[in-house]
């Protein structure tokens, strides 16, 4: 195996996560087989992965393989170039985390046996690493097409619930439909010649007019999968349906496959670049962000909670992409390089900082049995582990530093601050408001993440039970500790993480950053020149830390470390209790209020003649009555209008058959001579 | 030479974290005078903080370590946050490692982790200062971005070394980007300083404080810390304003005689900016809480204006 090519070890190391899954077949109600042997061998083997694709970054090679699979005339073709081992290293080190974590968290009893857990769970790992190493449409769209699937099983794992089915189901339909768009893409994009590898592909001279509905339909098809308003509808549904690992896993991972797939189509696959097609993905991409995170303040439930802010992140994705691909229509390849690397960095900190976060709901549903934010608090007390790693993901999900998500953020307005240098003049003003409404993005990043650590670990339990729940076990911690390793490290080390990133960037625009950014010392982040920006991580954490330590020292030198405890001040009245504490919704209230008309609200407000008074407040989604019930409604029309034909008697039918044959026969020609 | 660097640069961060505290006082002392009181002196923050830190430190018995550290990371971050603004010299050795924007995720940092500890006790004081500082800073925080980018767009960097030299080193003429920024700016400086008419540094009425009840539940040293890391921010704020307005009179190299040379020439500007602010202060009453998104967001919008007229006038 060590002689072998690249692409061969990752092709072995794909079959052996296929054979952990199937010995789960094997040992279908053997808990302990399969969750402390098999989960861990395939985290094993995600870290085996994450080592060949990384080599592979840093010895770029493109190299092609032929499997005899699949249809007769229709071979599987595989390669493994930069895009793709960048995306299989977040992949891998993102499954590395999460299989440890769930050797700990699968237990029995879910609705599916564990081992069929286990089948899906590592064929699901395995259809994505496919998805990043297909060369040709067909290849593609299998894998594609397993991933969606083995999705929905993980999705409907406790499939005895309405509930959780009708997520599934909701999942499954938009997945189909993006598929669909998806298949259109690619049969205009192989321009008649009947020949569906991506080597043929790139081949084609398309007209700037099919090469445009080639491109629209795979921004449909893939933001479908990523959650693109408005086809994000499926993500706060699916999300809290699954367990969490495996929400961790679709949020971190299986979103960025679809990062990836627009990558490979608008930068690879497509020659003509034409200017709007970035527009098209800024302004998308810019409406998605902002949406996600607002509807993210005031969710209730902490799943959705993260669920919408996933949608929010795919947003920022987009808008960077977008950038990215103004820059190239113009030319300005290292302006390109620049927003893709603010691109490619967010998918690896969205991957670590959102597996992480959903690892951590997990750990607390677990421990507390409760998803409703309204229902928890002070966890950092019995769950001080846990806390503090949730804490590491909710500073990197705002954006701030050191840690991973600010980076991203950083170099995305340092690409926006170039903006002045496009050659369009309308492009130029809608830069500014593009700038602002990303900043605006991020505060409120700030504001959701707030809610959701301090609601779930601080302040004190609003039920009683809370008070017995437990911290999480080994294998919980070492998956958690290990993604929170990866928040740190992609937070502190920028320059290390751009080697990776350089191949891809070159690859696909033709210039890299690393160089340039590591021009003034290895710990000095300097994406253009020195004098246009500059951040190190490092040393800027050294201050702060230098700070605090001066800070403690000289207090306790100068003054003392006298502490006495005694019970808080509840506002001069012995009542205080739990429950004076703001709950999710009243965290919530300035954002509902200040965004109302983003909103649809069902508000239920008591009379003051009511006895027993009840107050609620249903926040849901715009777009679910103002353009899926239309389209559901209008499915159901014409299913009923179909039904018509269907009497059920057979003697209709019969004339229907006659009437058919009829209608062939004089369709033939020369039949009626 | 590069230990020089450093004497300086810390030579500075002491000077900012002495007149942080005076210009409080300062402030405090001018709206004493427009109020017709006689006031405590400035040197009055110095006692207080003097008296905090010898009083023992009174705590929730529920409070978690993330509550006690929380006052020390605030402290650090408007620390580190005064070193890297250029108040008296552009030649500072840690400004390299962060930029306008890594200054604006400092803020955001310590102002996450004091609205995290605010709600660490679970008393309804606590949550509500949190939420509402969280709900001043969502706009507040991209309007000081806008701000600071209408600036970087003008000097094509966004190191703040870098802005202020550009800047500084132009003929004085009105620049229409910097109008804009510069007004939007007063409105920031007001709302993330608790300042009337967002908030009232002195009161501790429940249904209009907001940083008063964030750290309601702190006493001795803690409050102390916080209370210093306030007046640095305040300091901070100011001398983002001085530096991104009035750059002048800042020196460029990081000698001690220069630092000590443009010393005078900052202390007349922080003077005159007290006497502003303490004015601000008088003459407007504090507005209700619900208005403040109209006054942030209208601050938001200068900003982008001020970035639009750049990318259109092309100053």
């Amino acid at each position: 195996m060590l002689n072998a090519t690249v692409l061969d070890q990752v092709l072995w190391l794909v079959g052996c996560w296929l054979v952990v899954g199937v010995l789960g077949i094997l040992a279908l109600n053997k808990f302990a087989l399969v969750a402390r042997i098999l989960f861990p061998i395939g985290g094993f083997i995600g870290l085996l992965l994450a080592l060949v694709a990384g080599g592979a970054l840093l010895h770029p090679s493109s190299i092609g393989r032929k499997l005899p699979l699949g249809l007769p005339q229709l071979l599987f073709h595989f390669r493994l170039d930069s895009l793709s081992a960048f995306f299989l290293l977040i992949l891998a080190i993102s499954a590395a985390g999460v299989s440890l974590f769930s050797a700990g968290y699968f237990r029995g009893g879910q609705g599916t046996a564990p081992g069929l857990l286990c089948v899906e769970f590592h064929f699901f790992l395995a259809s994505m690493a496919l998805v990043l190493i297909a060369d040709d449409a067909y290849s593609f769209m299998v894998a594609w097409e397993s991933m969606a699937l083995t999705s929905y099983f993980l999705v409907t794992a406790n499939h005895k619930l309405p509930k959780i089915r009708d997520a599934g189901f909701l999942y499954l339909l938009i997945a189909h439909v993006g598929a669909i768009a998806l298949l259109l893409s690619f049969g205009i994009l192989q321009a008649n010649t009947g020949d569906y590898t991506f080597a043929n592909i790139r081949l084609q001279d398309l007209s700037t007019f099919w090469a445009s509905v080639a491109f629209l339909l795979a921004v449909f098809g893939f933001g479908a999968k990523a959650g693109i308003v408005p086809l994000h509808v499926w993500l706060p549904e699916a999300h809290p349906a699954a367990p969490s690992p495996v929400s961790a896993l679709m949020s971190g991972v299986m979103l960025k496959m679809a990062i990836y797939g627009l990558l490979r189509v608008a930068f690879d696959l497509l020659r003509p670049h034409i200017w709007w097609w970035g527009v098209v993905l800024l302004v998308l991409g810019l409406v998605t962000a902002l949406f996600g995170v607002v509807f993210a303040t005031v969710q209730s439930d902490m799943k959705r909670l993260l669920a919408y802010s996933s949608i929010e992140n795919i947003g920022l994705l987009f808008a960077a992409m977008g950038l990215g691909l103004l820059f190239r229509s113009y030319g300005m390849n290292s302006l390109a390089a620049l927003a893709l690397t603010a691109c490619l960095y967010h998918v690896g900190a969205h991957a670590f900082f959102k597996s992480l976060l959903f690892l951590t709901t997990g750990s607390v549903l677990h421990a507390t049995g409760e998803r409703n934010l309204g229902k928890l608090g002070g966890l950092i007390r019995f769950m001080p582990w846990v806390a503090w790693l949730a804490l590491i993901g909710a500073l990197a999900s705002s954006g701030l530093p050191p840690f991973s998500g600010f980076i991203s953020e950083w170099l995305l307005l340092q690409s926006f601050l170039f903006t002045p240098g496009l050659p369009q003049p309308f492009l130029n003003m809608l830069i500014p408001v593009a700038t602002a409404s990303i900043a605006l993005t991020a505060a409120l990043a700030g504001y959701a993440m707030v809610k959701f650590f301090g609601v779930v670990f601080l302040g004190q339990p609003r039920e009683p039970k809370l008070e017995e729940a437990h911290d999480a076990g080994l294998f919980e911690k070492i998956g958690m500790g290990w993604l929170a390793l990866g928040c740190i490290a992609l937070g502190l080390l920028p320059n290390l993480v751009l080697t990776f990133i350089d191949p891809v960037t070159s690859s696909l625009v033709g210039y890299g950053l690393a160089r340039q950014a590591k021009a003034s010392g290895w710990w000095l982040l300097t994406p253009t020149t020195f004098e246009r920006a500059s951040y190190g991580p490092l040393l800027f954490i050294l201050g702060v830390i230098a700070a605090i330590t001066f800070t403690f020292i000289l207090v306790r030198i100068l003054y003392h470390g006298r502490l006495r405890r005694s019970i808080p001040w509840g506002g001069g009245h012995p009542w205080g209790n739990s429950r004076m504490q703001d709950t999710a919704e009243g965290y919530g209230q300035p954002i509902r209020q200040v965004f109302e008309p983003f909103f649809h609200l069902d508000r239920h407000l008591p009379k003051p003649e009511d006895t027993a008074p009840e107050y609620s407040v249903v926040v849901s989604d715009k777009f679910w009555n103002g353009l899926y019930m239309p389209i559901v409604k209008g499915v159901q029309f014409i299913s009923a209008q179909v039904g018509r034909l269907q009497q059920g008697r057979i003697a209709i039918y019969l004339l229907y058959s006659f009437l058919t044959l009829l209608f062939t026969l004089l369709m033939v020609p020369g039949a009626h001579r | 030479m590069s230990l020089m660097r450093v004497l300086s640069q810390g030579l500075a961060t002491f000077l900012s974290l002495l007149l942080a505290p005076l210009f409080l006082g300062w402030v405090n002392q001018n709206r004493a005078w427009l109020q017709n009181r006689s006031g405590p002196g400035v040197l009055q923050p110095f006692r207080m903080l003097h008296k905090l830190f010898n009083k023992d430190s009174v705590m929730a018995q529920s409070a978690s370590p993330l509550f006690r550290f929380a006052p020390y990371l605030v402290f650090a971050c408007m620390v580190v946050a005064t070193a890297i603004i250029p108040t008296l010299s552009t030649d500072l050795p840690l400004a390299s490692a962060a930029d306008a924007i890594a200054l604006v995720g400092l803020f955001a940092l310590a102002r996450v982790f004091i609205s995290l500890a605010a709600m660490d006790i679970g008393t309804a004081f606590g949550t509500l200062g949190a939420r509402r500082e969280m709900f001043v800073g969502f706009l507040a925080e991209p309007a000081l971005l806008t701000i600071l980018f209408c600036a970087s767009l003008i000097a094509h960097s966004t190191a703040l070394t870098t802005i202020v030299t550009n800047v500084g080193q132009r003929s004085f003429a009105i620049y229409p980007s910097l109008v804009f920024a510069g007004i939007a700016f007063i409105f920031v400086f007001l709302a993330e300083n608790a300042r009337v008419p967002i908030d009232n540094p002195s009161t501790h009425l429940e249904l209009t404080m907001i940083h008063e009840a964030l750290i309601l539940e702190y006493s001795g040293r803690h409050l102390a810390l916080l209370e210093w890391a306030a007046s640095l921010k305040l300091f901070a704020y100011s001398t983002i304003g001085i530096a991104l307005f009035l750059p002048w009179g800042i020196s460029e190299s990081g000698s001690p005689t220069h630092l000590i040379a443009s010393i005078p020439v900052l202390l007349l500007k922080l003077a005159l900016f007290g006497i502003v602010l303490a004015l601000v202060e008088t003459l407007f009453a504090k507005m209700r809480i619900f208005r403040v998104p109209e006054f942030l967001a209208t601050s938001f919008l200068l900003g982008v204006i001020g970035m639009l007229t750049y990318i259109l006038l092309g100053s």
